[in-house]
């Protein structure tokens, strides 16, 4: 009894001790979990399978260093399934310090498939103008991009000779840390019907469902578990798939720490009743 | 002798091959793939001109095949809108840009001729069918090296305008009215002087005992506006509460502060703040170093701010604007603090964790309201109550939409079909 | 009448309602009209930017000055800026383009700012922790509701929920698509109409809280 009324009280700085170490330890012993896709993700895979070789997919990379851990292992899923099927990367950034970790991403990826800079894969890094830009594109890319990341001019690539605006894109995949994409959808979606595909956090993901119900986007990957899906899905399990035993256990010490906190409630609450009783 | 007319033959044989590999051209007039194989165009409707738009409709056996599409105008002048375009993408919209403004003229007549190909275009055939002495006149099919192109016939003069008004939207101007009605009816109301009734908002009835509370133990106030810029309507709702709140800090002659994420939030913070304490009849109090600006990255603020509280230690911590991941990062370290919190914000996903963390959440629309209730002028409860004859609107579409589908599709039944299709039509933009 | 605050509010619904006639005439000039404000927003809040690197800056040279608790700190802030600034300068220059493979900037970028960042970030899982176990008590039945979806999302979002029932996630699924949404689409609701009012209150100019 003693122990559940301590417990009510206890120091939070132990909880977050409880929390530190769940999600530590898996990380260095591993243990495996098996992933079961969503249908939501299934959707933007089968989707980009469906694409014709050599159609071009707009990369927006819409987070920064603090979301890496849920974004980029999906990045790389993403590229290496691009790369697989001769699909065309154009990667654009509209959060400005998320550009070093495109980049990151697309280099490591295009080395491992053998891509080449400009024929297979191209990236136009940031530029600023957010809604005016998006809108912009979908007149013509250059009025924006006249370069590319190295201020190499567009025209100078072979791939990027045919692009010029969301026509001649076959998707847009966002990979969203913040709002960035209700933008991409109302703008890029709404105005010039361009399909798209988007990643979230996993604390934004769900309020993305309204637009994956009305079909405004093809499919939605939600946070790391979307990440580790995708991975499961082009069939190289990574970071993504190993950060789910610590997902796991830290949720479970969490459902654990609600349990606990409730009988301490109750019995708190019967201890009081008693005393009014008397 | 004999070697110099060997080198002859041989020079001979070579500039054969390279003349023939370049002119090597046949040309079959008036030879179509399948029948009814041609492109249209036609204006770009509701646009500000400078539009025109390239449609086809070709077998889907095609759809891996490109398209070129070729553009002359009226002075026969011909160039490129757009080189190996995947046929299945079933359109091409030729535009004038920032880049180059006079690409499309308004009221000029323009032709257009598409050129169908299993490889891409070749450069010089291209070049060979924009000069202008041969044109593309002819449609038919071209095998020019061993490749194959197919090339239309021109399309009908098709000529550019700018719309005056942007008939997709109609349906948007007809809810404007509405609007403009309803607010207008019971602003008018308001000003007669018609009692309106609002409800009470407890997060809202707490600011008082917040701000009292705090200057009896001698604690600064902290306002913290998110990270929205003032283009965002909670940013600036969030304003008009800050308003409001520092007038009740100059009255009880108390310190606020503002830590801001973008500096034309600060400065339009730091306006307000001056305003509401001259209108208070303190002026004197006001110190513009309170309302400060942090950094315009969203976690460096985060942490800005956290520190900033586990030093000055505020009684009373107000959360009002837009926030994304860093909402339970403040408003913990706020509780921790032992403040009293009183949060809002229109982001859904950020609700749950301001009520588990704080003492009063005010969600979405009662934030949007906060102003109007902790002034309660007339006018404004007016627009309040406009407000909700708009959502007891909306939800009788809903529960009219939901009835018609559950007939239509639930029951299968004809005519509910044409009516929820005529529903939903009107209410597309 | 057009005094004090009669300017602004005039100003204010002037432009208010030029934005709404633009919207619905594409022809020139009122197609060009949201695309030319929003260019020159970005250009007023760039030069605002100086106004808050001034407010930053001299609110740490003054914590300096007067040897404030923890001036230290601010000296941080102070060096920490200035190199930033000056490093990213330099290897613009040499490199065309601050993030270069070799840069410095890179550097900071890599090893200051990522874990930093990832820091502050990972603060949410201890947070999400403390604040559930306060919040989460069955006091009434709709807080016994509450926890009760709580705990089947959080299993049914990780693998774990997979191991222990199939039917979990999918569930799960059903939480997020249909009661999650329907509240979340009541909410949304609700505040796209009170976004409607304040922007009618302040181009009427009936809100004028904000003004000065």
């Amino acid at each position: 009894m003693n122990f559940f009324i301590k417990l009510s009280k206890i120091d939070r700085r132990f909880i977050y001790l409880f929390i530190a170490l769940v999600v530590v330890l898996p990380l260095i012993f591993k243990p495996k979990f098996p992933v079961v896709v969503s249908k939501p993700v299934q959707d933007v895979y089968d989707y980009i399978e469906k694409l014709p070789e050599g159609s071009n997919v707009l990369i927006s990379i819409d987070y920064d260093a603090a979301s890496m851990p849920e974004q980029q292992p999906f990045l790389e899923a993403l590229l290496r399934q691009l790369f697989k099927n001769k699909l065309k990367p154009i990667l654009i950034v509209q959060w400005q310090l998320g550009a070093p970790l495109g980049t990151m991403g697309l280099e490591k990826i295009a080395k491992e498939m053998g891509a080449v800079y400009g024929v297979d894969y191209i990236n136009l890094g940031y530029r600023p103008g957010y809604v005016a830009q998006m809108v912009g594109i979908g007149k013509e890319i250059r009025d924006y991009f006249k370069v590319d990341y190295r201020n190499i001019p567009l025209d100078s690539f072979p791939m990027m000779k045919n692009v010029h605006n969301y026509n001649d894109i076959a998707l847009l995949v966002g990979l969203e840390a913040g709002s960035t994409y209700l933008a991409w959808i109302e703008y890029a979606g709404g105005r010039f019907k361009q399909k798209i595909a988007l990643a979230l956090n996993a604390v934004s993901a769900p309020d993305a469902y309204y637009f994956y119900q009305s079909g405004q986007i093809v499919g939605l990957v939600g946070g790391m578990k979307g990440a580790a899906e995708y991975e499961v899905l082009v069939d190289k399990p990574d970071l993504a798939v190993a950060g789910m035993a610590s997902q796991s256990y830290s949720h479970l010490v969490i459902i654990l720490f609600i349990v606990l906190g409730n009988i301490a409630y109750f019995i708190e609450k019967g201890m009081k009743n008693k005393e009014g009783g008397k | 002798m004999l070697k110099r007319t060997l080198l002859l033959i041989v020079f001979l044989i070579l500039s054969i091959s390279l003349f023939s590999e370049n002119d090597s051209l046949i040309f079959l007039e008036n030879q179509t793939p399948f029948e009814g194989f041609a492109i249209t165009g036609k204006d770009i409707p509701n646009d500000g001109g400078g539009g025109i738009e390239i449609e086809w409709s070709f077998p889907d056996s095609l759809d891996n095949f490109f398209l070129t599409v070729l553009r002359k105008d009226e002075a026969g002048n011909n160039s490129i809108v757009a080189t190996d375009l995947l046929v299945s993408s079933k359109q091409v919209r030729d535009v004038s840009s920032e880049e180059d403004p006079s690409r499309v003229k308004d009221g000029t007549k323009y032709y257009y001729t598409g050129i169908l190909s299993k490889k891409m275009v070749d450069e010089d055939f291209l070049n060979m069918l924009i000069s202008k002495e041969n044109g593309y006149s002819k449609n038919g099919i071209y095998i020019f090296n061993n490749d194959t192109f197919y090339v239309t016939a021109e399309t009908d003069a098709i000529i550019s305008k700018a719309s005056w008004f942007n008939l997709s939207r109609i349906p948007v101007v007809i809810s404007l009215i509405l609007i403009s009605f309803v607010f207008l009816y019971y602003l008018n109301l308001a000003k007669s002087g018609k009692e309106l009734y609002i409800r009470k908002i407890n997060g809202l009835d707490a600011v008082e005992e917040a701000v009292g509370r705090s200057t009896e133990m001698g604690k600064p106030i902290m306002y913290i506006l998110g990270i929205g810029y003032v283009t965002d309507i909670p940013t600036i709702a969030g304003l008009t509460i800050l308003s409001r709140v520092s007038k009740k800090v100059a009255e009880y002659e108390t310190k606020i502060l503002v830590p801001s994420y973008d500096p034309v939030v600060m400065t339009t913070a730091q306006e307000v703040v001056k305003e509401a304490f001259t209108e208070a009849g303190r002026p004197d109090l006001y110190n513009k170093n309170d309302i400060m600006y942090i950094t315009q990255d969203q976690f460096g603020y985060a942490a800005g701010v956290d520190g900033m509280m586990m030093r000055e230690k505020p009684g009373a911590v107000f959360l009002q604007g837009l926030f994304f991941a860093e909402s339970l990062i403040l408003a913990e370290t706020g509780h921790s603090i032992g403040a009293i919190q009183i949060s809002g914000t229109t982001e859904t996903a950020q609700l749950p964790f301001f009520v588990a963390a704080c003492d009063y959440t005010l969600i979405g629309e009662e934030m949007m309201a906060a102003s109007v209730y902790l002034q309660k002028e007339p006018m404004m409860l007016g627009s309040i109550a406009a407000e909700d004859l708009l959502k007891v609107f909306i939800m009788v579409l809903i529960i009219v939409g939901f009835v018609l589908s559950i007939f239509a599709y639930g029951f299968n039944i004809g005519i509910f079909k044409n009516l929820f299709d005529l529903l939903a039509r009107a209410l597309q933009v | 009448m057009l005094k004090g605050k009669g300017i602004p509010i005039f100003i204010t619904f002037l432009v208010g309602m030029i934005m709404i006639i633009s919207f619905f005439i594409p022809h020139k000039p009122f197609g060009d009209i949201e695309k030319i404000s929003l260019n020159w927003y970005s250009i007023i809040a760039g030069f605002t930017m100086l106004l808050g690197v001034d407010s930053l800056i001299g609110m740490h040279f003054r914590k300096l000055k007067r040897k404030d608790e923890n001036w230290f700190f601010s000296l941080v802030l102070i060096l920490g800026f200035t190199a930033t600034v000056v490093v990213g300068i330099i290897e613009t220059v040499r490199f065309g383009t601050a993030f270069d493979d070799k840069s410095y900037f890179t550097y900071i970028y890599n090893y200051f700012i990522v874990p930093l960042q990832s820091t502050m970030f990972s603060l949410l899982a201890f947070f999400i922790a403390s604040a559930a176990y306060r919040a989460f008590r069955a006091r009434n039945f709709d807080a016994t509701l509450l926890l009760i979806t709580a705990i089947i999302v959080m299993l049914g979002r990780v693998p774990l929920g997979e191991q222990i029932s199939p039917y979990l996630p999918k569930f799960t699924e059903w939480i997020m698509q249909v009661p999650q949404m329907a509240a979340k689409r009541g909410i949304g609701l609700g505040i796209s109409l009170g976004a409607l009012g304040v922007s009618i209150r302040i181009i009427l100019g009936i809100e004028r809280s904000y003004l000065s």
